[in-house]
């Protein structure tokens, strides 16, 4: 579904690789490695050489909105522009359902600044849902949580693959690519590696 | 307009003289403060003398050459200060072009519009009358434009997730700067709304004063203030309003990214 043709940036690349409709990718890698900016060239947050096409249409034939709107990128440290967190969410059907999934039902009546990290990560991750993406970019979405949650989300996550979606998930944790039956990657100098060994321990 | 009282030079000594006293109690009580108090007082006196000598040199030659020299130099300053007044600047020719070019087209389009609607001098330019109009108009939108650039560019530099946390929840540039967008137009237009609201009640404005003081009929002296006012609310308006979106347009691009590569770094 998201075909990425020889992507690459003053800093990564170049990078092919394709993540199909219904899978999981996982990138792990040292910090510094170029996992956040190969999710910010994906989500076109940054300008990158090479094609990146979803479904057969390229990212330019899409106005740069509905783009991120398809593949949707939640940063590790998620940015919130007024101070309720109301504000943060469109009132969308699924909202309340989705909210109650990820353990924070009351949250719509809490103020930003006393959101703990992974409060915040949860709720970032419920905004980019309510766009229904066909591809989201997660970058550690799991790293503050405790396994109650950790698993509560990766439960959230697997149902949105079995519905079609697909994930691409940079995590430090070494047994995610397991658990979420991922392939994984290994990300070093900006270069994407495929890692056979996960594959052989599953 | 000739009934004023005419000033001798010691006239102005004589007035200086508790500026001076100033200075002199600055030095007894060690303040530190009277070399930077009559340095100033001395540069402001030069600056004005020189100002004097040319304004009547132009005057005296009615040349629509000189007057308009004259004007873009004034603007060459006020883009200069508006510049240097911007903790994060635009890079490369937009940090100063930005200030000037919006300086010149607000300035000059309402200056022209009311010298040539309401004021009505003859010739239009007469430059007793549009160069103390210009610089009084630039000064203002000056200080409006500065503010507004500097708190846009700071509170974007500084608010960049906040800013590309809305662009990835795919909306557009103009939406995903809204919050950042209404910090500096209201920074802006504030030094404009609070002068409006304490003329005449805080202080007399200093056109008005000074018409009065050269024996200008008080009522007379009022409207050239009003009119002075509104000309120069509508021309901070516009520059403050059209150097924040000329701004926002050159820090984002037609992908609706974030391009702080094309702001310098901040002190802060």
């Amino acid at each position: 579904m998201l075909t990425v043709d020889q992507l690459q940036t003053p800093l990564i690349g170049p990078i092919s690789f394709v993540l199909d409709g219904g899978s999981c990718a996982t990138v792990s890698g040292p910090s510094g490695a170029g996992k956040s900016l190969l999710l910010r060239a994906l989500s076109d947050l940054d300008d990158s050489s090479g094609t990146i096409s979803l479904g057969g249409k390229t990212k330019e034939a899409h106005t740069a909105p509905e783009w991120r709107r398809k593949v949707a990128y939640v940063p590790a440290e998620s940015g919130w522009w007024t101070d309720n967190v109301q504000d943060h969410f469109q009132d969308t059907p699924n909202l309340a359902q989705l909210l109650d999934t990820v353990g924070l039902p009351d949250a719509l009546a809490w103020q930003v600044s006393r959101l703990s990290t992974g409060e915040r990560q949860r709720l970032a991750l419920v905004r980019a849902l309510q766009l229904n993406p066909q591809v989201l970019l997660l970058d550690e979405p799991t790293s503050a949580l405790d396994p109650v949650s950790v698993s509560a989300i990766e439960t959230l996550l697997k149902s949105r693959i079995s519905s079609g979606d697909a994930i691409l998930l940079v995590t430090h944790d070494q047994d995610q690519p397991v658990r979420m039956n991922a392939v994984n990657y290994h990300m070093a100098s900006g270069k994407l590696t495929l890692q056979e060994t996960t594959r052989a321990a599953q | 307009m000739n009934s004023y009282q005419v000033l001798s030079y010691w006239d102005l000594i004589a007035a200086s003289l508790f500026l001076i006293l100033n200075a002199v109690f600055s030095i007894t009580l060690n303040l530190g403060l009277a070399k930077t108090l009559i340095v100033s007082a001395l540069r402001m006196s030069v600056q004005l003398f020189l100002v004097g000598l040319i304004l009547k040199a132009i005057f005296l030659s009615g040349s629509l050459i000189w007057t308009l020299l004259a004007a873009i130099i004034m603007v060459g300053f006020a883009g200069h200060e508006i510049w240097a007044r911007q903790d994060r600047r635009l890079k490369g020719l937009w940090g100063p072009g930005l200030g000037a070019g919006v300086m010149l087209v607000c300035g000059s389009l309402i200056t022209i519009y009311g010298l040539a609607g309401q004021i009505r001098p003859d010739p239009v330019w007469q430059p007793q009358y549009s160069l103390p109009l210009f610089g009084m108009i630039l000064g203002n939108t000056m200080n409006g434009v500065s503010l507004g650039l500097d708190t846009l560019h700071t509170s974007i530099a500084k608010g960049k997730r906040d800013v590309e946390a809305q662009l990835l929840l795919g909306r557009s540039r103009w939406e995903a700067t809204r919050p950042a967008t209404r910090q500096a137009l209201r920074a802006g237009f504030t030094p404009i709304i609070n002068s409006m609201a304490a003329t005449g009640v805080v202080s007399l404005p200093g056109l008005m004063s000074g018409q009065i003081l050269s024996g200008v009929d008080p009522q007379q002296a009022v409207k050239y203030q009003l009119l002075i006012m509104f000309l120069i609310g509508g021309s901070t308006g516009l520059g403050v309003i059209g150097a924040t979106f000329c701004s926002l347009w050159r820090l984002t691009d037609t992908r609706h990214r974030l391009r702080l590569d094309r702001l310098s770094g901040g002190s802060t």
